[in-house]
């Protein structure tokens, strides 16, 4: 156990269920606004990381839906809804 | 007439939490017809607690609740520690009112308990439709007639926001101030399973009997927040709280799963955890930042209650919020069901709500603890004074090779006319709260 578990494999452990449409969503235009990189350090999953081009980018999986980050970068930068009913995260312990 | 016809609920919760699970038992429990949506599979699939539940200020709303709720161990053993980066200093609070019934204090775990609370809120005649997410309300003339959901038009007399700390429903409905990130925190834990006997081994538990631990300090590399261990039945709640804006702070520049790993391989947090399994890992957002971040209570046809209102407070030694959510929710109740007595779900009746909270534990802790975020939050607590105590409890027992320094001034050392002055400024500081 002392050993760092992988943050991927960490969020297997949860039980996801795909939506439709991913609910979070970097405004156009945005992408390279400073001010998103709040979201790598903040996003308990992990979910936000920088490309090759600069650009702040999310990954669609193992989004625990905690909202940290919209609260750390404001509507002005990103697009968020919760997931569908019935879909998204579902914690059995919580 | 045909339209009074159509289905019209006594109220609508958003959101099948402590508060809206309160609401609703407390609703269905006087006769009114209830409706609550939730947007997860079942009760409690989008909630997160840290771990644990004050049952006190609570105990006399739901009488016949707490003999056979699912909560997990009655907390008997209370640890605070202060982690400097290789040594750490930790006191510890037993006490024969800690193990005296009623228990003052329960681990708790969400998946089990708010199914739980459900049950017996439809056992009472609420309606619980899962999987159902509530897009809009529904307004006419500023005033709340019900909501969408799923394409799909409710209405009611009343809808109350029980949708957490983010509240797109008290949002929707004018009642939120703007979400500042300096009023929130983020908690991110782990569930590890262990061994029920190892478990009571390792944290000195007897039967039911359990242990909060919490910790400062060089477990969020010395940013506002703190480290977290709840014994379960058979698992650990383990997890951290920091403020978002502390997070987000480039010096020391860490990502939030980073600080749970260094966390979690810390000698002193290694060996509880050992041989545990990880089975689950959450995270979810606190409000924090008290009455003066809590937006309107109340509006024509609406209610907010628990983190959807803002009710949660950081005052150090406790983080609490679900008691308040409870309180709120049955608060919430109360007023709709004096509202429908009248038949008046104006602004004006329902502003009952806030007397009510007023006069209740709720508000008043609120306006006891206005200044605790302000107060707490203040870089020396969770770094410079953890790493002195350390460095003082090592000078202290320490046994050199040749003849040991006298006690006195080996603390003396540290005691410098600066220091002395900043703990007076820190013991000013704590007045407030």
């Amino acid at each position: 156990m002392s050993e760092v578990m992988n943050l991927r494999a960490k969020l297997g452990l949860d039980v996801f269920k795909e939506d439709k449409q991913f609910h979070i969503k970097i405004k156009a235009g945005k992408e390279t606004d400073t001010r998103l990189k709040k979201a790598i350090l903040v996003c308990p999953a992990g979910l936000y990381s920088v490309n090759e081009n600069g650009e702040v980018v999310i990954s669609e999986d193992g989004c625990l839906e905690c909202g940290t980050c919209l609260l750390a970068c404001g509507d002005e930068l990103l697009e968020w809804h919760y997931p569908s009913g019935g879909t998204g995260v579902q914690f059995r312990f919580g | 007439m045909a339209e009074e016809a159509a289905e019209q609920f006594d109220a609508i919760i958003v959101g099948a939490g402590m508060a809206g699970l309160a609401a609703a038992y407390t609703l269905a429990g006087a006769g009114l017809e209830v409706l609550v949506l939730e947007r997860g599979d079942y009760p409690g699939a989008k909630n997160v607690t840290g771990g644990r539940i004050y049952v006190n200020p609570i105990r006399e709303m739901f009488p016949d609740l707490w003999k056979k709720a699912p909560l997990e161990r009655y907390i008997a053993h209370e640890e605070v520690c202060l982690m400097d980066r290789e040594r750490s200093v930790t006191v510890r609070y037993d006490g024969l009112e800690l193990n005296a019934e009623p228990y003052q204090s329960y681990s708790i775990l969400r998946g089990k308990f708010d199914k739980w609370l459900a049950k017996q809120a439809e056992r009472k005649g609420a309606m619980l439709v899962n999987k159902s997410r509530v897009d809009d309300l529904i307004i006419d003339n500023g005033k709340v007639k019900g909501v969408m959901a799923g394409g799909e038009e409710l209405r009611a007399n009343v809808v109350i926001a029980c949708d957490g700390v983010l509240s797109f429903v008290a949002q929707k409905a004018g009642l939120r101030k703007p979400a500042l990130s300096k009023n929130f925190a983020v908690g991110f834990k782990e569930i590890i399973e262990l061994d029920r006997g190892i478990l009571e081994d390792r944290f000195n538990l007897e039967g039911s009997e359990g242990a909060a631990r919490l910790f400062m300090g060089d477990v969020t590399a010395g940013k506002f927040g703190g480290g977290f261990i709840y014994t379960n039945q058979d698992s650990l709640s383990l997890g951290i709280v920091v403020g978002i804006d502390a997070l987000t702070e480039e010096s020391p520049a860490i990502k939030a799963p980073e600080l749970l790993d260094k966390f979690k391989q810390r000698p002193e947090i290694a060996r509880l955890i050992k041989d545990g399994t990880t089975v689950e890992y959450s995270a979810h957002v606190i409000p924090e930042g008290g009455l003066k971040a809590m937006g309107k209570l109340y509006g024509d046809g609406i209610l907010a209650a628990g983190d959807a209102a803002g009710l949660s407070m950081n005052i150090g030694v406790t983080v609490r919020g679900m008691e308040y959510a409870m309180a709120s929710g049955y608060y919430a109740a109360k007023t709709v069901i004096q509202a429908k007595e009248k038949n008046d779900y104006s602004a004006a009746a329902l502003s009952a709500y806030e007397t009510l909270l007023n006069h209740s534990f709720v508000l008043t802790d609120f306006k006891n603890f206005q200044e605790s975020l302000e107060t707490l939050e203040y870089p020396p607590l969770f770094k410079h004074y953890p790493e002195l105590i350390a460095n003082i409890m090592k000078d202290l027992y320490a046994v050199p090779a040749g003849p040991k320094a006298r006690l006195f001034p080996t603390i003396k050392k540290y005691m410098t006319i600066s220091e002395i002055w900043s703990m007076v400024q820190v013991g000013r500081r704590m007045m407030k709260i």
